[in-house]
């Protein structure tokens, strides 16, 4: 049974709250003034092509407020958004927090499952290293880590969709829905059919990293006392590593794994490019490529809020699940 | 009674690679003979840090895998090789450890105290016998679910008996079970375990403390850089007339009821040709620097210098 003292949890919810608050504050500000200072001028990025003239551009000017200063600018913005609204998105020509969750639901689902399948398979494998350190499979699961470690995901994924679309032709070369259907009508598994290689190409890093931890982790856990006294015990050799080998690092391994969420969104920014897969990485590069400032903005914003989530819970696994820091005011 | 551990000439050795590839044995072990009968204490006396755990060590088979073990081991005269180490350590031979960091520290100790089941039924089974020694020990069911970390030093020791007498052994190695410990606890530490030796289990006693040693022990060998200088009865321990190693002499004599005399010099850390103390000894023979004795036999005492061989 997890004994949790509400009213330390309280207060660690309350000041996890007002970190994240300051956190989104400071960012917003950041990158807005980054965007101002940029080349991109939001007045010719919303006219495009259309010939207008110079009233006119003086009234959207105007209407925008580029005439105001720096300050002022930062300081609307940051009200607009206390506000709930991130304004509207450019390309999409619909408010951007309704592109982010559009586009974000289907990038966390490609995220959610490559994350689930670096968690297992980076566990399992690193737990199969360790516990059998410096024999051939260990070697084996080394070199391909530091393989995987040393190359880029995007690559990866090309080599992947050369070799099982282009060559094999077990999957398709790109998008989240067959060519020529429409997205309301696909049907689960063609939608998971889909996301299979991208999800795939997008664990494959955190794998490694995982792996390696979990290896060490479990090396110098076998070192310790306790295992050896387990030994002494007569306790068979996978009983040893699965009640105190995987019970020890487990925790930590959880914790890595969700502290790598800032990886898994800049991961996925790449193999949504590389796939095709409309997701929040090809808004994310389709936004920067076509200066759609407001979409690019939220963006920032709600990365942020994931990458904190991540954090958020990896310290709560932390605090509250490891019996040696849940602390003595507990009872 | 009935011989249950042999140890004849066990030596166990490390290999190092110093300053690059230079390949180093160093002999933590030397030649080490002792037994332990059924109901007896023995006691392994030798200061800390000198190798003494790898003794309990290598009996239980978990030595690692860069050291290099000669001699045999015997236990009820069978010869104890790794598989039988498998087999039997946990079930007849036990190792009561050192210190709570034995213990794992995220799993709560009455699970520990079961150990490993095969199925639901053993574990019951076992989980009242647990119960049994706990409660034996003073330790009431709240105890059961603690973690290793809220134990007081007191309770851990406690715990890490109750560990070893799950599975009623008939061999224990208690490693250091005293250290860092008050009066009171070390005072039932030594109870308990004169209590097992009353129940009729062999102990096997590794320890720095020789006041621990002297109250708990039936036989009492002298730990000297890694190799054993003398075995003796406890009750010949009183004074140093009745130890014969010169070593053992200057020790008793250095006790503070006994007029702590100190006697200069260290142990060699290094490898020596010859007797091990012939260094500090006062009553060397020219043959001492270069010759190492053999541990005999001399009036039912074992001791290892030239002094006494030969039936002088």
């Amino acid at each position: 049974m997890i004994k949790i003292n509400n009213k330390k949890l309280a207060k660690f919810f309350g000041y996890k709250a007002i970190r994240l608050l300051i956190l989104l504050i400071v960012i917003a500000a950041i990158s807005f003034i980054m965007i101002q200072l940029s080349p991109i001028d939001p007045v010719k990025a919303y006219l495009g092509q259309r010939i207008v003239s110079q009233e006119q551009l003086a009234i959207i000017g105007n209407y925008w407020g580029t005439n105001l200063s720096l300050g002022e600018r930062v300081l609307g913005w940051l009200q607009t958004l206390a506000s709930g609204s991130m304004g509207f998105s450019l390309i999409y020509r619909i408010p951007v927090t309704e592109v982010i969750l559009q586009k974000f639901t289907a990038s966390l689902t490609l995220m959610v499952v490559s994350w689930v399948i670096s968690a297992v398979v980076g566990f399992g494998l690193g737990v199969i290293a360790g516990a059998k350190e410096g024999t051939w499979i260990d070697k084996v699961i080394k070199t391909y880590c530091y393989i995987l470690q040393s190359t880029p995901t995007f690559w990866i994924g090309l080599v992947l969709l050369m070799v099982f679309s282009v060559y094999l032709g077990w999957f398709p070369i790109g998008l989240s829905v067959p060519i020529g259907q429409l997205s309301d009508t696909v049907t689960f598994w063609q939608w998971l059919y889909r996301l299979i290689l991208p999800a795939i190409t997008l664990s494959i890093v955190g794998i490694a990293s995982l792996t390696m931890y979990t290896r060490d982790k479990l090396i110098s856990v076998k070192k310790s006392d306790y295992f050896l006294f387990a030994q002494a015990r007569g306790e068979s050799f996978w009983g040893t590593i699965k009640n105190h080998g995987i019970r020890n690092i487990l925790l930590p391994a959880i914790t890595i794994q969700f502290l790598s969420f800032n990886e898994l969104f800049g991961g996925t920014i790449l193999v949504e490019q590389v796939f095709a897969y409309p997701g929040i990485g090809q808004a994310t590069v389709a936004a920067g490529l076509r200066s759609d400032v407001p979409l690019l903005l939220g963006i920032v914003i709600v990365s942020t809020i994931f990458v904190f989530a991540g954090n958020f819970i990896a310290d709560l696994i932390y605090q509250y699940v490891d019996p040696r820091l849940r602390g003595e005011d507990d009872e | 009674m009935g011989n249950l551990l042999e140890v004849n000439n066990l030596s166990i050795s490390f290999t190092q690679y110093v300053q690059g590839l230079n390949r180093h044995d160093s002999k933590v072990i030397s030649d080490l003979t002792i037994d332990v009968n059924e109901s007896e204490i023995v006691a392994v006396l030798g200061s800390s840090g000198s190798g003494k755990s790898l003794l309990a060590h290598s009996i239980l088979g978990i030595l690692p895998y860069n050291s290099h073990v000669t001699g045999e081991l015997k236990y009820k005269g069978k010869v104890l090789d790794q598989q039988l180490k498998e087999e039997l350590r946990g079930k007849e031979i036990c190792l009561i450890p050192q210190s709570v960091n034995f213990l794992d520290p995220l799993m709560k100790v009455s699970e520990q105290a079961i150990g490993e089941c095969k199925d639901e039924n053993e574990h019951n089974q076992k989980q009242i016998r647990q119960r049994e020694i706990f409660s034996k020990y003073g330790l009431d069911e709240s105890v059961d679910g603690l973690y290793p970390f809220e134990l007081s030093g007191g309770m851990a020791r406690k715990v890490l008996l109750s560990t070893a007498l799950i599975e009623d052994p008939n061999l224990l190695i208690a490693d250091e079970p005293t250290p860092g410990l008050d009066a009171k606890s070390v005072e039932e530490t030594i109870n308990d375990i004169k209590n097992l030796k009353d129940h009729g289990k062999g102990v096997l006693l590794i320890t720095h403390e020789i006041d621990v040693a002297l109250k708990t022990a039936d036989r009492i060998a002298i730990f000297y850089s890694g190799y054993v200088i003398e075995i003796n009865n406890v009750e010949n321990f009183k004074n140093s007339d009745n130890v014969l190693h010169p070593y053992t002499k200057a020790l008793i004599d250095a006790l503070p009821r006994n007029g702590f005399k100190l006697t200069e010099g260290v142990q060699p850390l290094g490898e020596v040709t010859g007797c091990p103390y012939w260094e500090n000894c006062p009553i060397r023979l020219d043959k001492c620097e270069n010759n190492i004795p053999e541990l005999v036999e001399h009036d039912g005492v074992m001791i290892r210098c030239f002094n006494f061989e030969g039936g002088k």
